[in-house]
């Protein structure tokens, strides 16, 4: 065999059964389930009369329709309740672990894989959520799948898959000041557009992905799906090893010996070849924020939002119009009305850090709104442990329970209609945060700046 | 899964660009445990204003427009894995999805629901758009057996792809899941020599 990518190898090692000129069976090491793309599946199940194929090997929490205050309660909306309920029951019947509402694991379901060492390199992993990318920072195969095929994987722990082409995205350099993970991959995004992924399984490399911690290696996976691509992953190394080591399911004794080994061998052959490759220069990027209504629109905070030909870009235009923005003006300076902080893209406690490193002993303006919602269980808890929710309760920020929370609105953390929202989250599309929402994606760092001052700040400026 | 063999239909033409799921079928429309209905929320915040009132310009509130095939601009359902896009499509009624280019998740979720989506260049999807424009009866012939789309008014047509595998299942609504099932011994006996 010829030289092979870290994703070849790991795909390769994981097809039970190739069909002609067609999908692959391939199997699938750990499955996550979660309230909103899972009832179907198992009521599938049920109409087959069949049970869980390995029970061992999906774990279910509930976070994309909980409430972020008083989860102690009963879940006041009736719909979100059923649901939530229905995850109990359907694990309870099958057999799923469960890290539901009130367990010390609950959370984000990309952000407690990682956290309780269930995540590994080698893997291959898949969720009823396009942002299971996010596990691709631990050098494994991870991507978001259907409801159909989460039944698939409940019935058999495999799904059919067409393998996808393979891209390199190689960053190198040093990072400026004031930019972090979140700008790399919204710059990325924005030179490659929302679709330039499709198709593909990308491998982030080069000098600056690998001075990343795995959070900030998280951030950047998170978001492959938003240029289209099928996952996005980064071999695994010392900081991978570093991190993993210790967490509650990850291996130990003999057994870590014997992986790490395994381990330390993932990585693409020197002279492996990619379908598609791409070079970009980390002191190129500034700190970025979206304009428009896909997160392939962004820009650089101190440049100009492109200016419009509504003949020709009845896309771009739309955008412009549902976000209230001229073409080729600036963003700086913009008021605007909401902050959110959260989400499977940056809820983590490095997250957190950042946010409280900033505002520590300032307070936010008066007209905004900021929310900060921590991506599980496990974070608000080292977040208190830290006093990390003292310095934000000081400078006026809110700190609520666990959840996917204003990502995508599903509870009652929504943005009003025509309000402007910087928020760390993923998707800026028309209505994510609430219908008329106008979402503006940004790292926490620019997020808590706009917090600070009521409007878009370059964030450099409030650094040392 | 229903077979799909042939369609002749009249089409609804979205000409936008990257139509994400969260247009298709906002979050908060969820929340539902079952399959069925959410074709009701098609495009719910395009199709309705904010006092829940029909938006009279946006394509499905126009009565003399109508059909099964919905007809969409470049790098149609991307974004979110929500399978409810796929099932809100099928479920208005639409049995094909034609656009120039598909987000991958969207993709497999319509071939998982016997909604077939058409992948077409961008060349042909323009004339497409411009035959409804002139016509909005304009029709159009989806044929899986020949994989080929046929403008019927002018007799254009083009050659689509499909996997023979997928093209089976649709032939035959037959699922992926019967076939996985079908493989479940050989699954475990690959299950038994791993050790993750």
């Amino acid at each position: 065999m010829g030289a092979k990518t870290l994703f070849d190898k790991i795909w390769d090692t994981h097809v039970v059964h190739s069909i002609k000129d067609g999908p692959q069976v391939v199997y699938i090491d750990r499955h996550f389930i979660h309230e909103v793309t899972s009832p179907q599946a198992f009521a599938g199940l049920k109409k087959r009369g069949i049970g869980v194929f390995n029970t061992s090997k999906t774990i279910a929490t509930a976070d994309h329709n909980v409430p972020t205050k008083d989860q102690h309660l009963p879940i006041k909306d009736a719909l979100s309740r059923h649901q939530v309920n229905t995850l109990i029951n359907n694990c309870d019947e099958f057999g799923v672990e469960l890290y539901g509402l009130g367990h010390p694991y609950q959370g984000i379901v990309h952000v407690i894989g990682p956290e309780l060492g269930i995540t590994q390199p080698g893997m291959t992993i898949v969720c009823g959520d396009s942002h299971t990318s996010t596990h691709g920072a631990f050098g494994n195969i991870a991507f978001g799948i259907g409801t159909s095929e989460v039944e698939q994987v409940l019935a058999t722990q495999c799904v059919l898959q067409r393998k996808p082409k393979t891209m390199k995205i190689q960053v190198d350099g040093k990072l400026k000041q004031g930019v972090v993970s979140k700008d790399i991959i919204l710059y990325v995004i924005s030179q490659i557009s929302t679709s330039g992924g499709t198709g593909y399984f990308v491998e982030f490399c080069g000098s600056a992905i690998e001075s990343l911690s795995m959070e900030a290696r998280m951030t950047i996976c998170n978001m492959s799906i938003e240029m289209g691509a099928r996952g996005g992953m980064i071999a695994p190394d010392e900081t991978t090893f570093e991190y993993i080591k210790g967490r509650e399911f990850a291996p130990n004794g003999t057994d870590w010996d014997k992986k790490l080994a395994h381990w330390k061998a993932l990585k693409t052959d020197e002279d492996a070849v990619f379908d598609t490759e791409y070079h970009f220069n980390a002191v190129d990027i500034e700190p970025m924020i979206t304009y428009g209504t896909n997160p392939g629109m962004g820009i650089g905070i101190t440049e100009s939002v492109p200016a419009i030909n509504p003949t020709s870009d009845p896309s771009l235009t739309k955008a412009l119009d549902y976000m209230d923005l001229q073409g080729g003006g600036q963003l700086l300076g913009k008021k605007i009305d909401y902050v959110f902080i959260g989400s499977c893209t940056n809820s983590r406690i490095e997250d957190l850090r950042m946010v409280a490193d900033l505002v520590k002993g300032k307070q936010k303006a008066d007209h905004v709104n900021a929310m900060i919602i921590p991506g599980s269980k496990q974070v608000e808890k080292q977040a208190m442990e830290e006093g990390i929710d003292q310095i934000l309760a000081g400078a006026g920020f809110e700190l609520r329970q666990p959840g996917c929370s204003a990502c995508l609105g599903m509870n009652e953390d929504k943005v009003p209609t025509g309000k402007y929202c910087v928020s760390t989250s993923n998707r800026n599309f028309e209505g994510r945060q609430g219908p008329g929402a106008r979402t503006m994606l940004a790292s926490p760092l620019t997020a808590a700046a706009a917090a600070i001052t009521g409007h878009i700040t370059d964030v450099r400026k409030m650094l040392n | 899964m229903e077979k799909f063999k042939k369609l002749i239909s009249t089409a609804v033409a979205l000409s936008l660009q990257d139509v994400d799921t969260d247009q298709i079928i906002p979050a908060r429309f969820l929340k539902a445990t079952t399959r069925e209905g959410f074709g009701d929320n098609l495009f719910r915040d395009w199709r309705y204003n904010a006092n829940d009132e029909p938006n009279s310009d946006f394509i499905l509130n126009q009565s003399e427009v109508g059909g099964e095939i919905l007809v969409a601009g470049k790098n149609f359902g991307c974004g979110s894995s929500r399978e409810h896009a796929a099932w809100a499509i099928y479920d208005y009624g639409f049995k094909v999805v034609i656009s120039s280019f598909f987000a991958d998740i969207f993709k497999n979720n319509a071939l998982n629901n016997g909604l077939l989506p058409v992948q077409i260049s961008d060349e042909f999807l323009l004339k497409i758009f411009a035959a409804i424009e002139v016509d909005n009866k304009t029709q159009l012939e989806v044929d899986l057996e020949n994989e080929q789309i046929t403008i019927i008014q002018t007799r254009e047509s083009e050659n689509f792809d499909i996997s023979p595998y997928k093209k089976y299942c649709l032939q035959e609504g037959y699922d992926d899941i019967d076939f996985l099932i079908s493989k479940r011994e050989e699954i475990e006996a690959f299950e038994n020599t791993i050790s993750i």
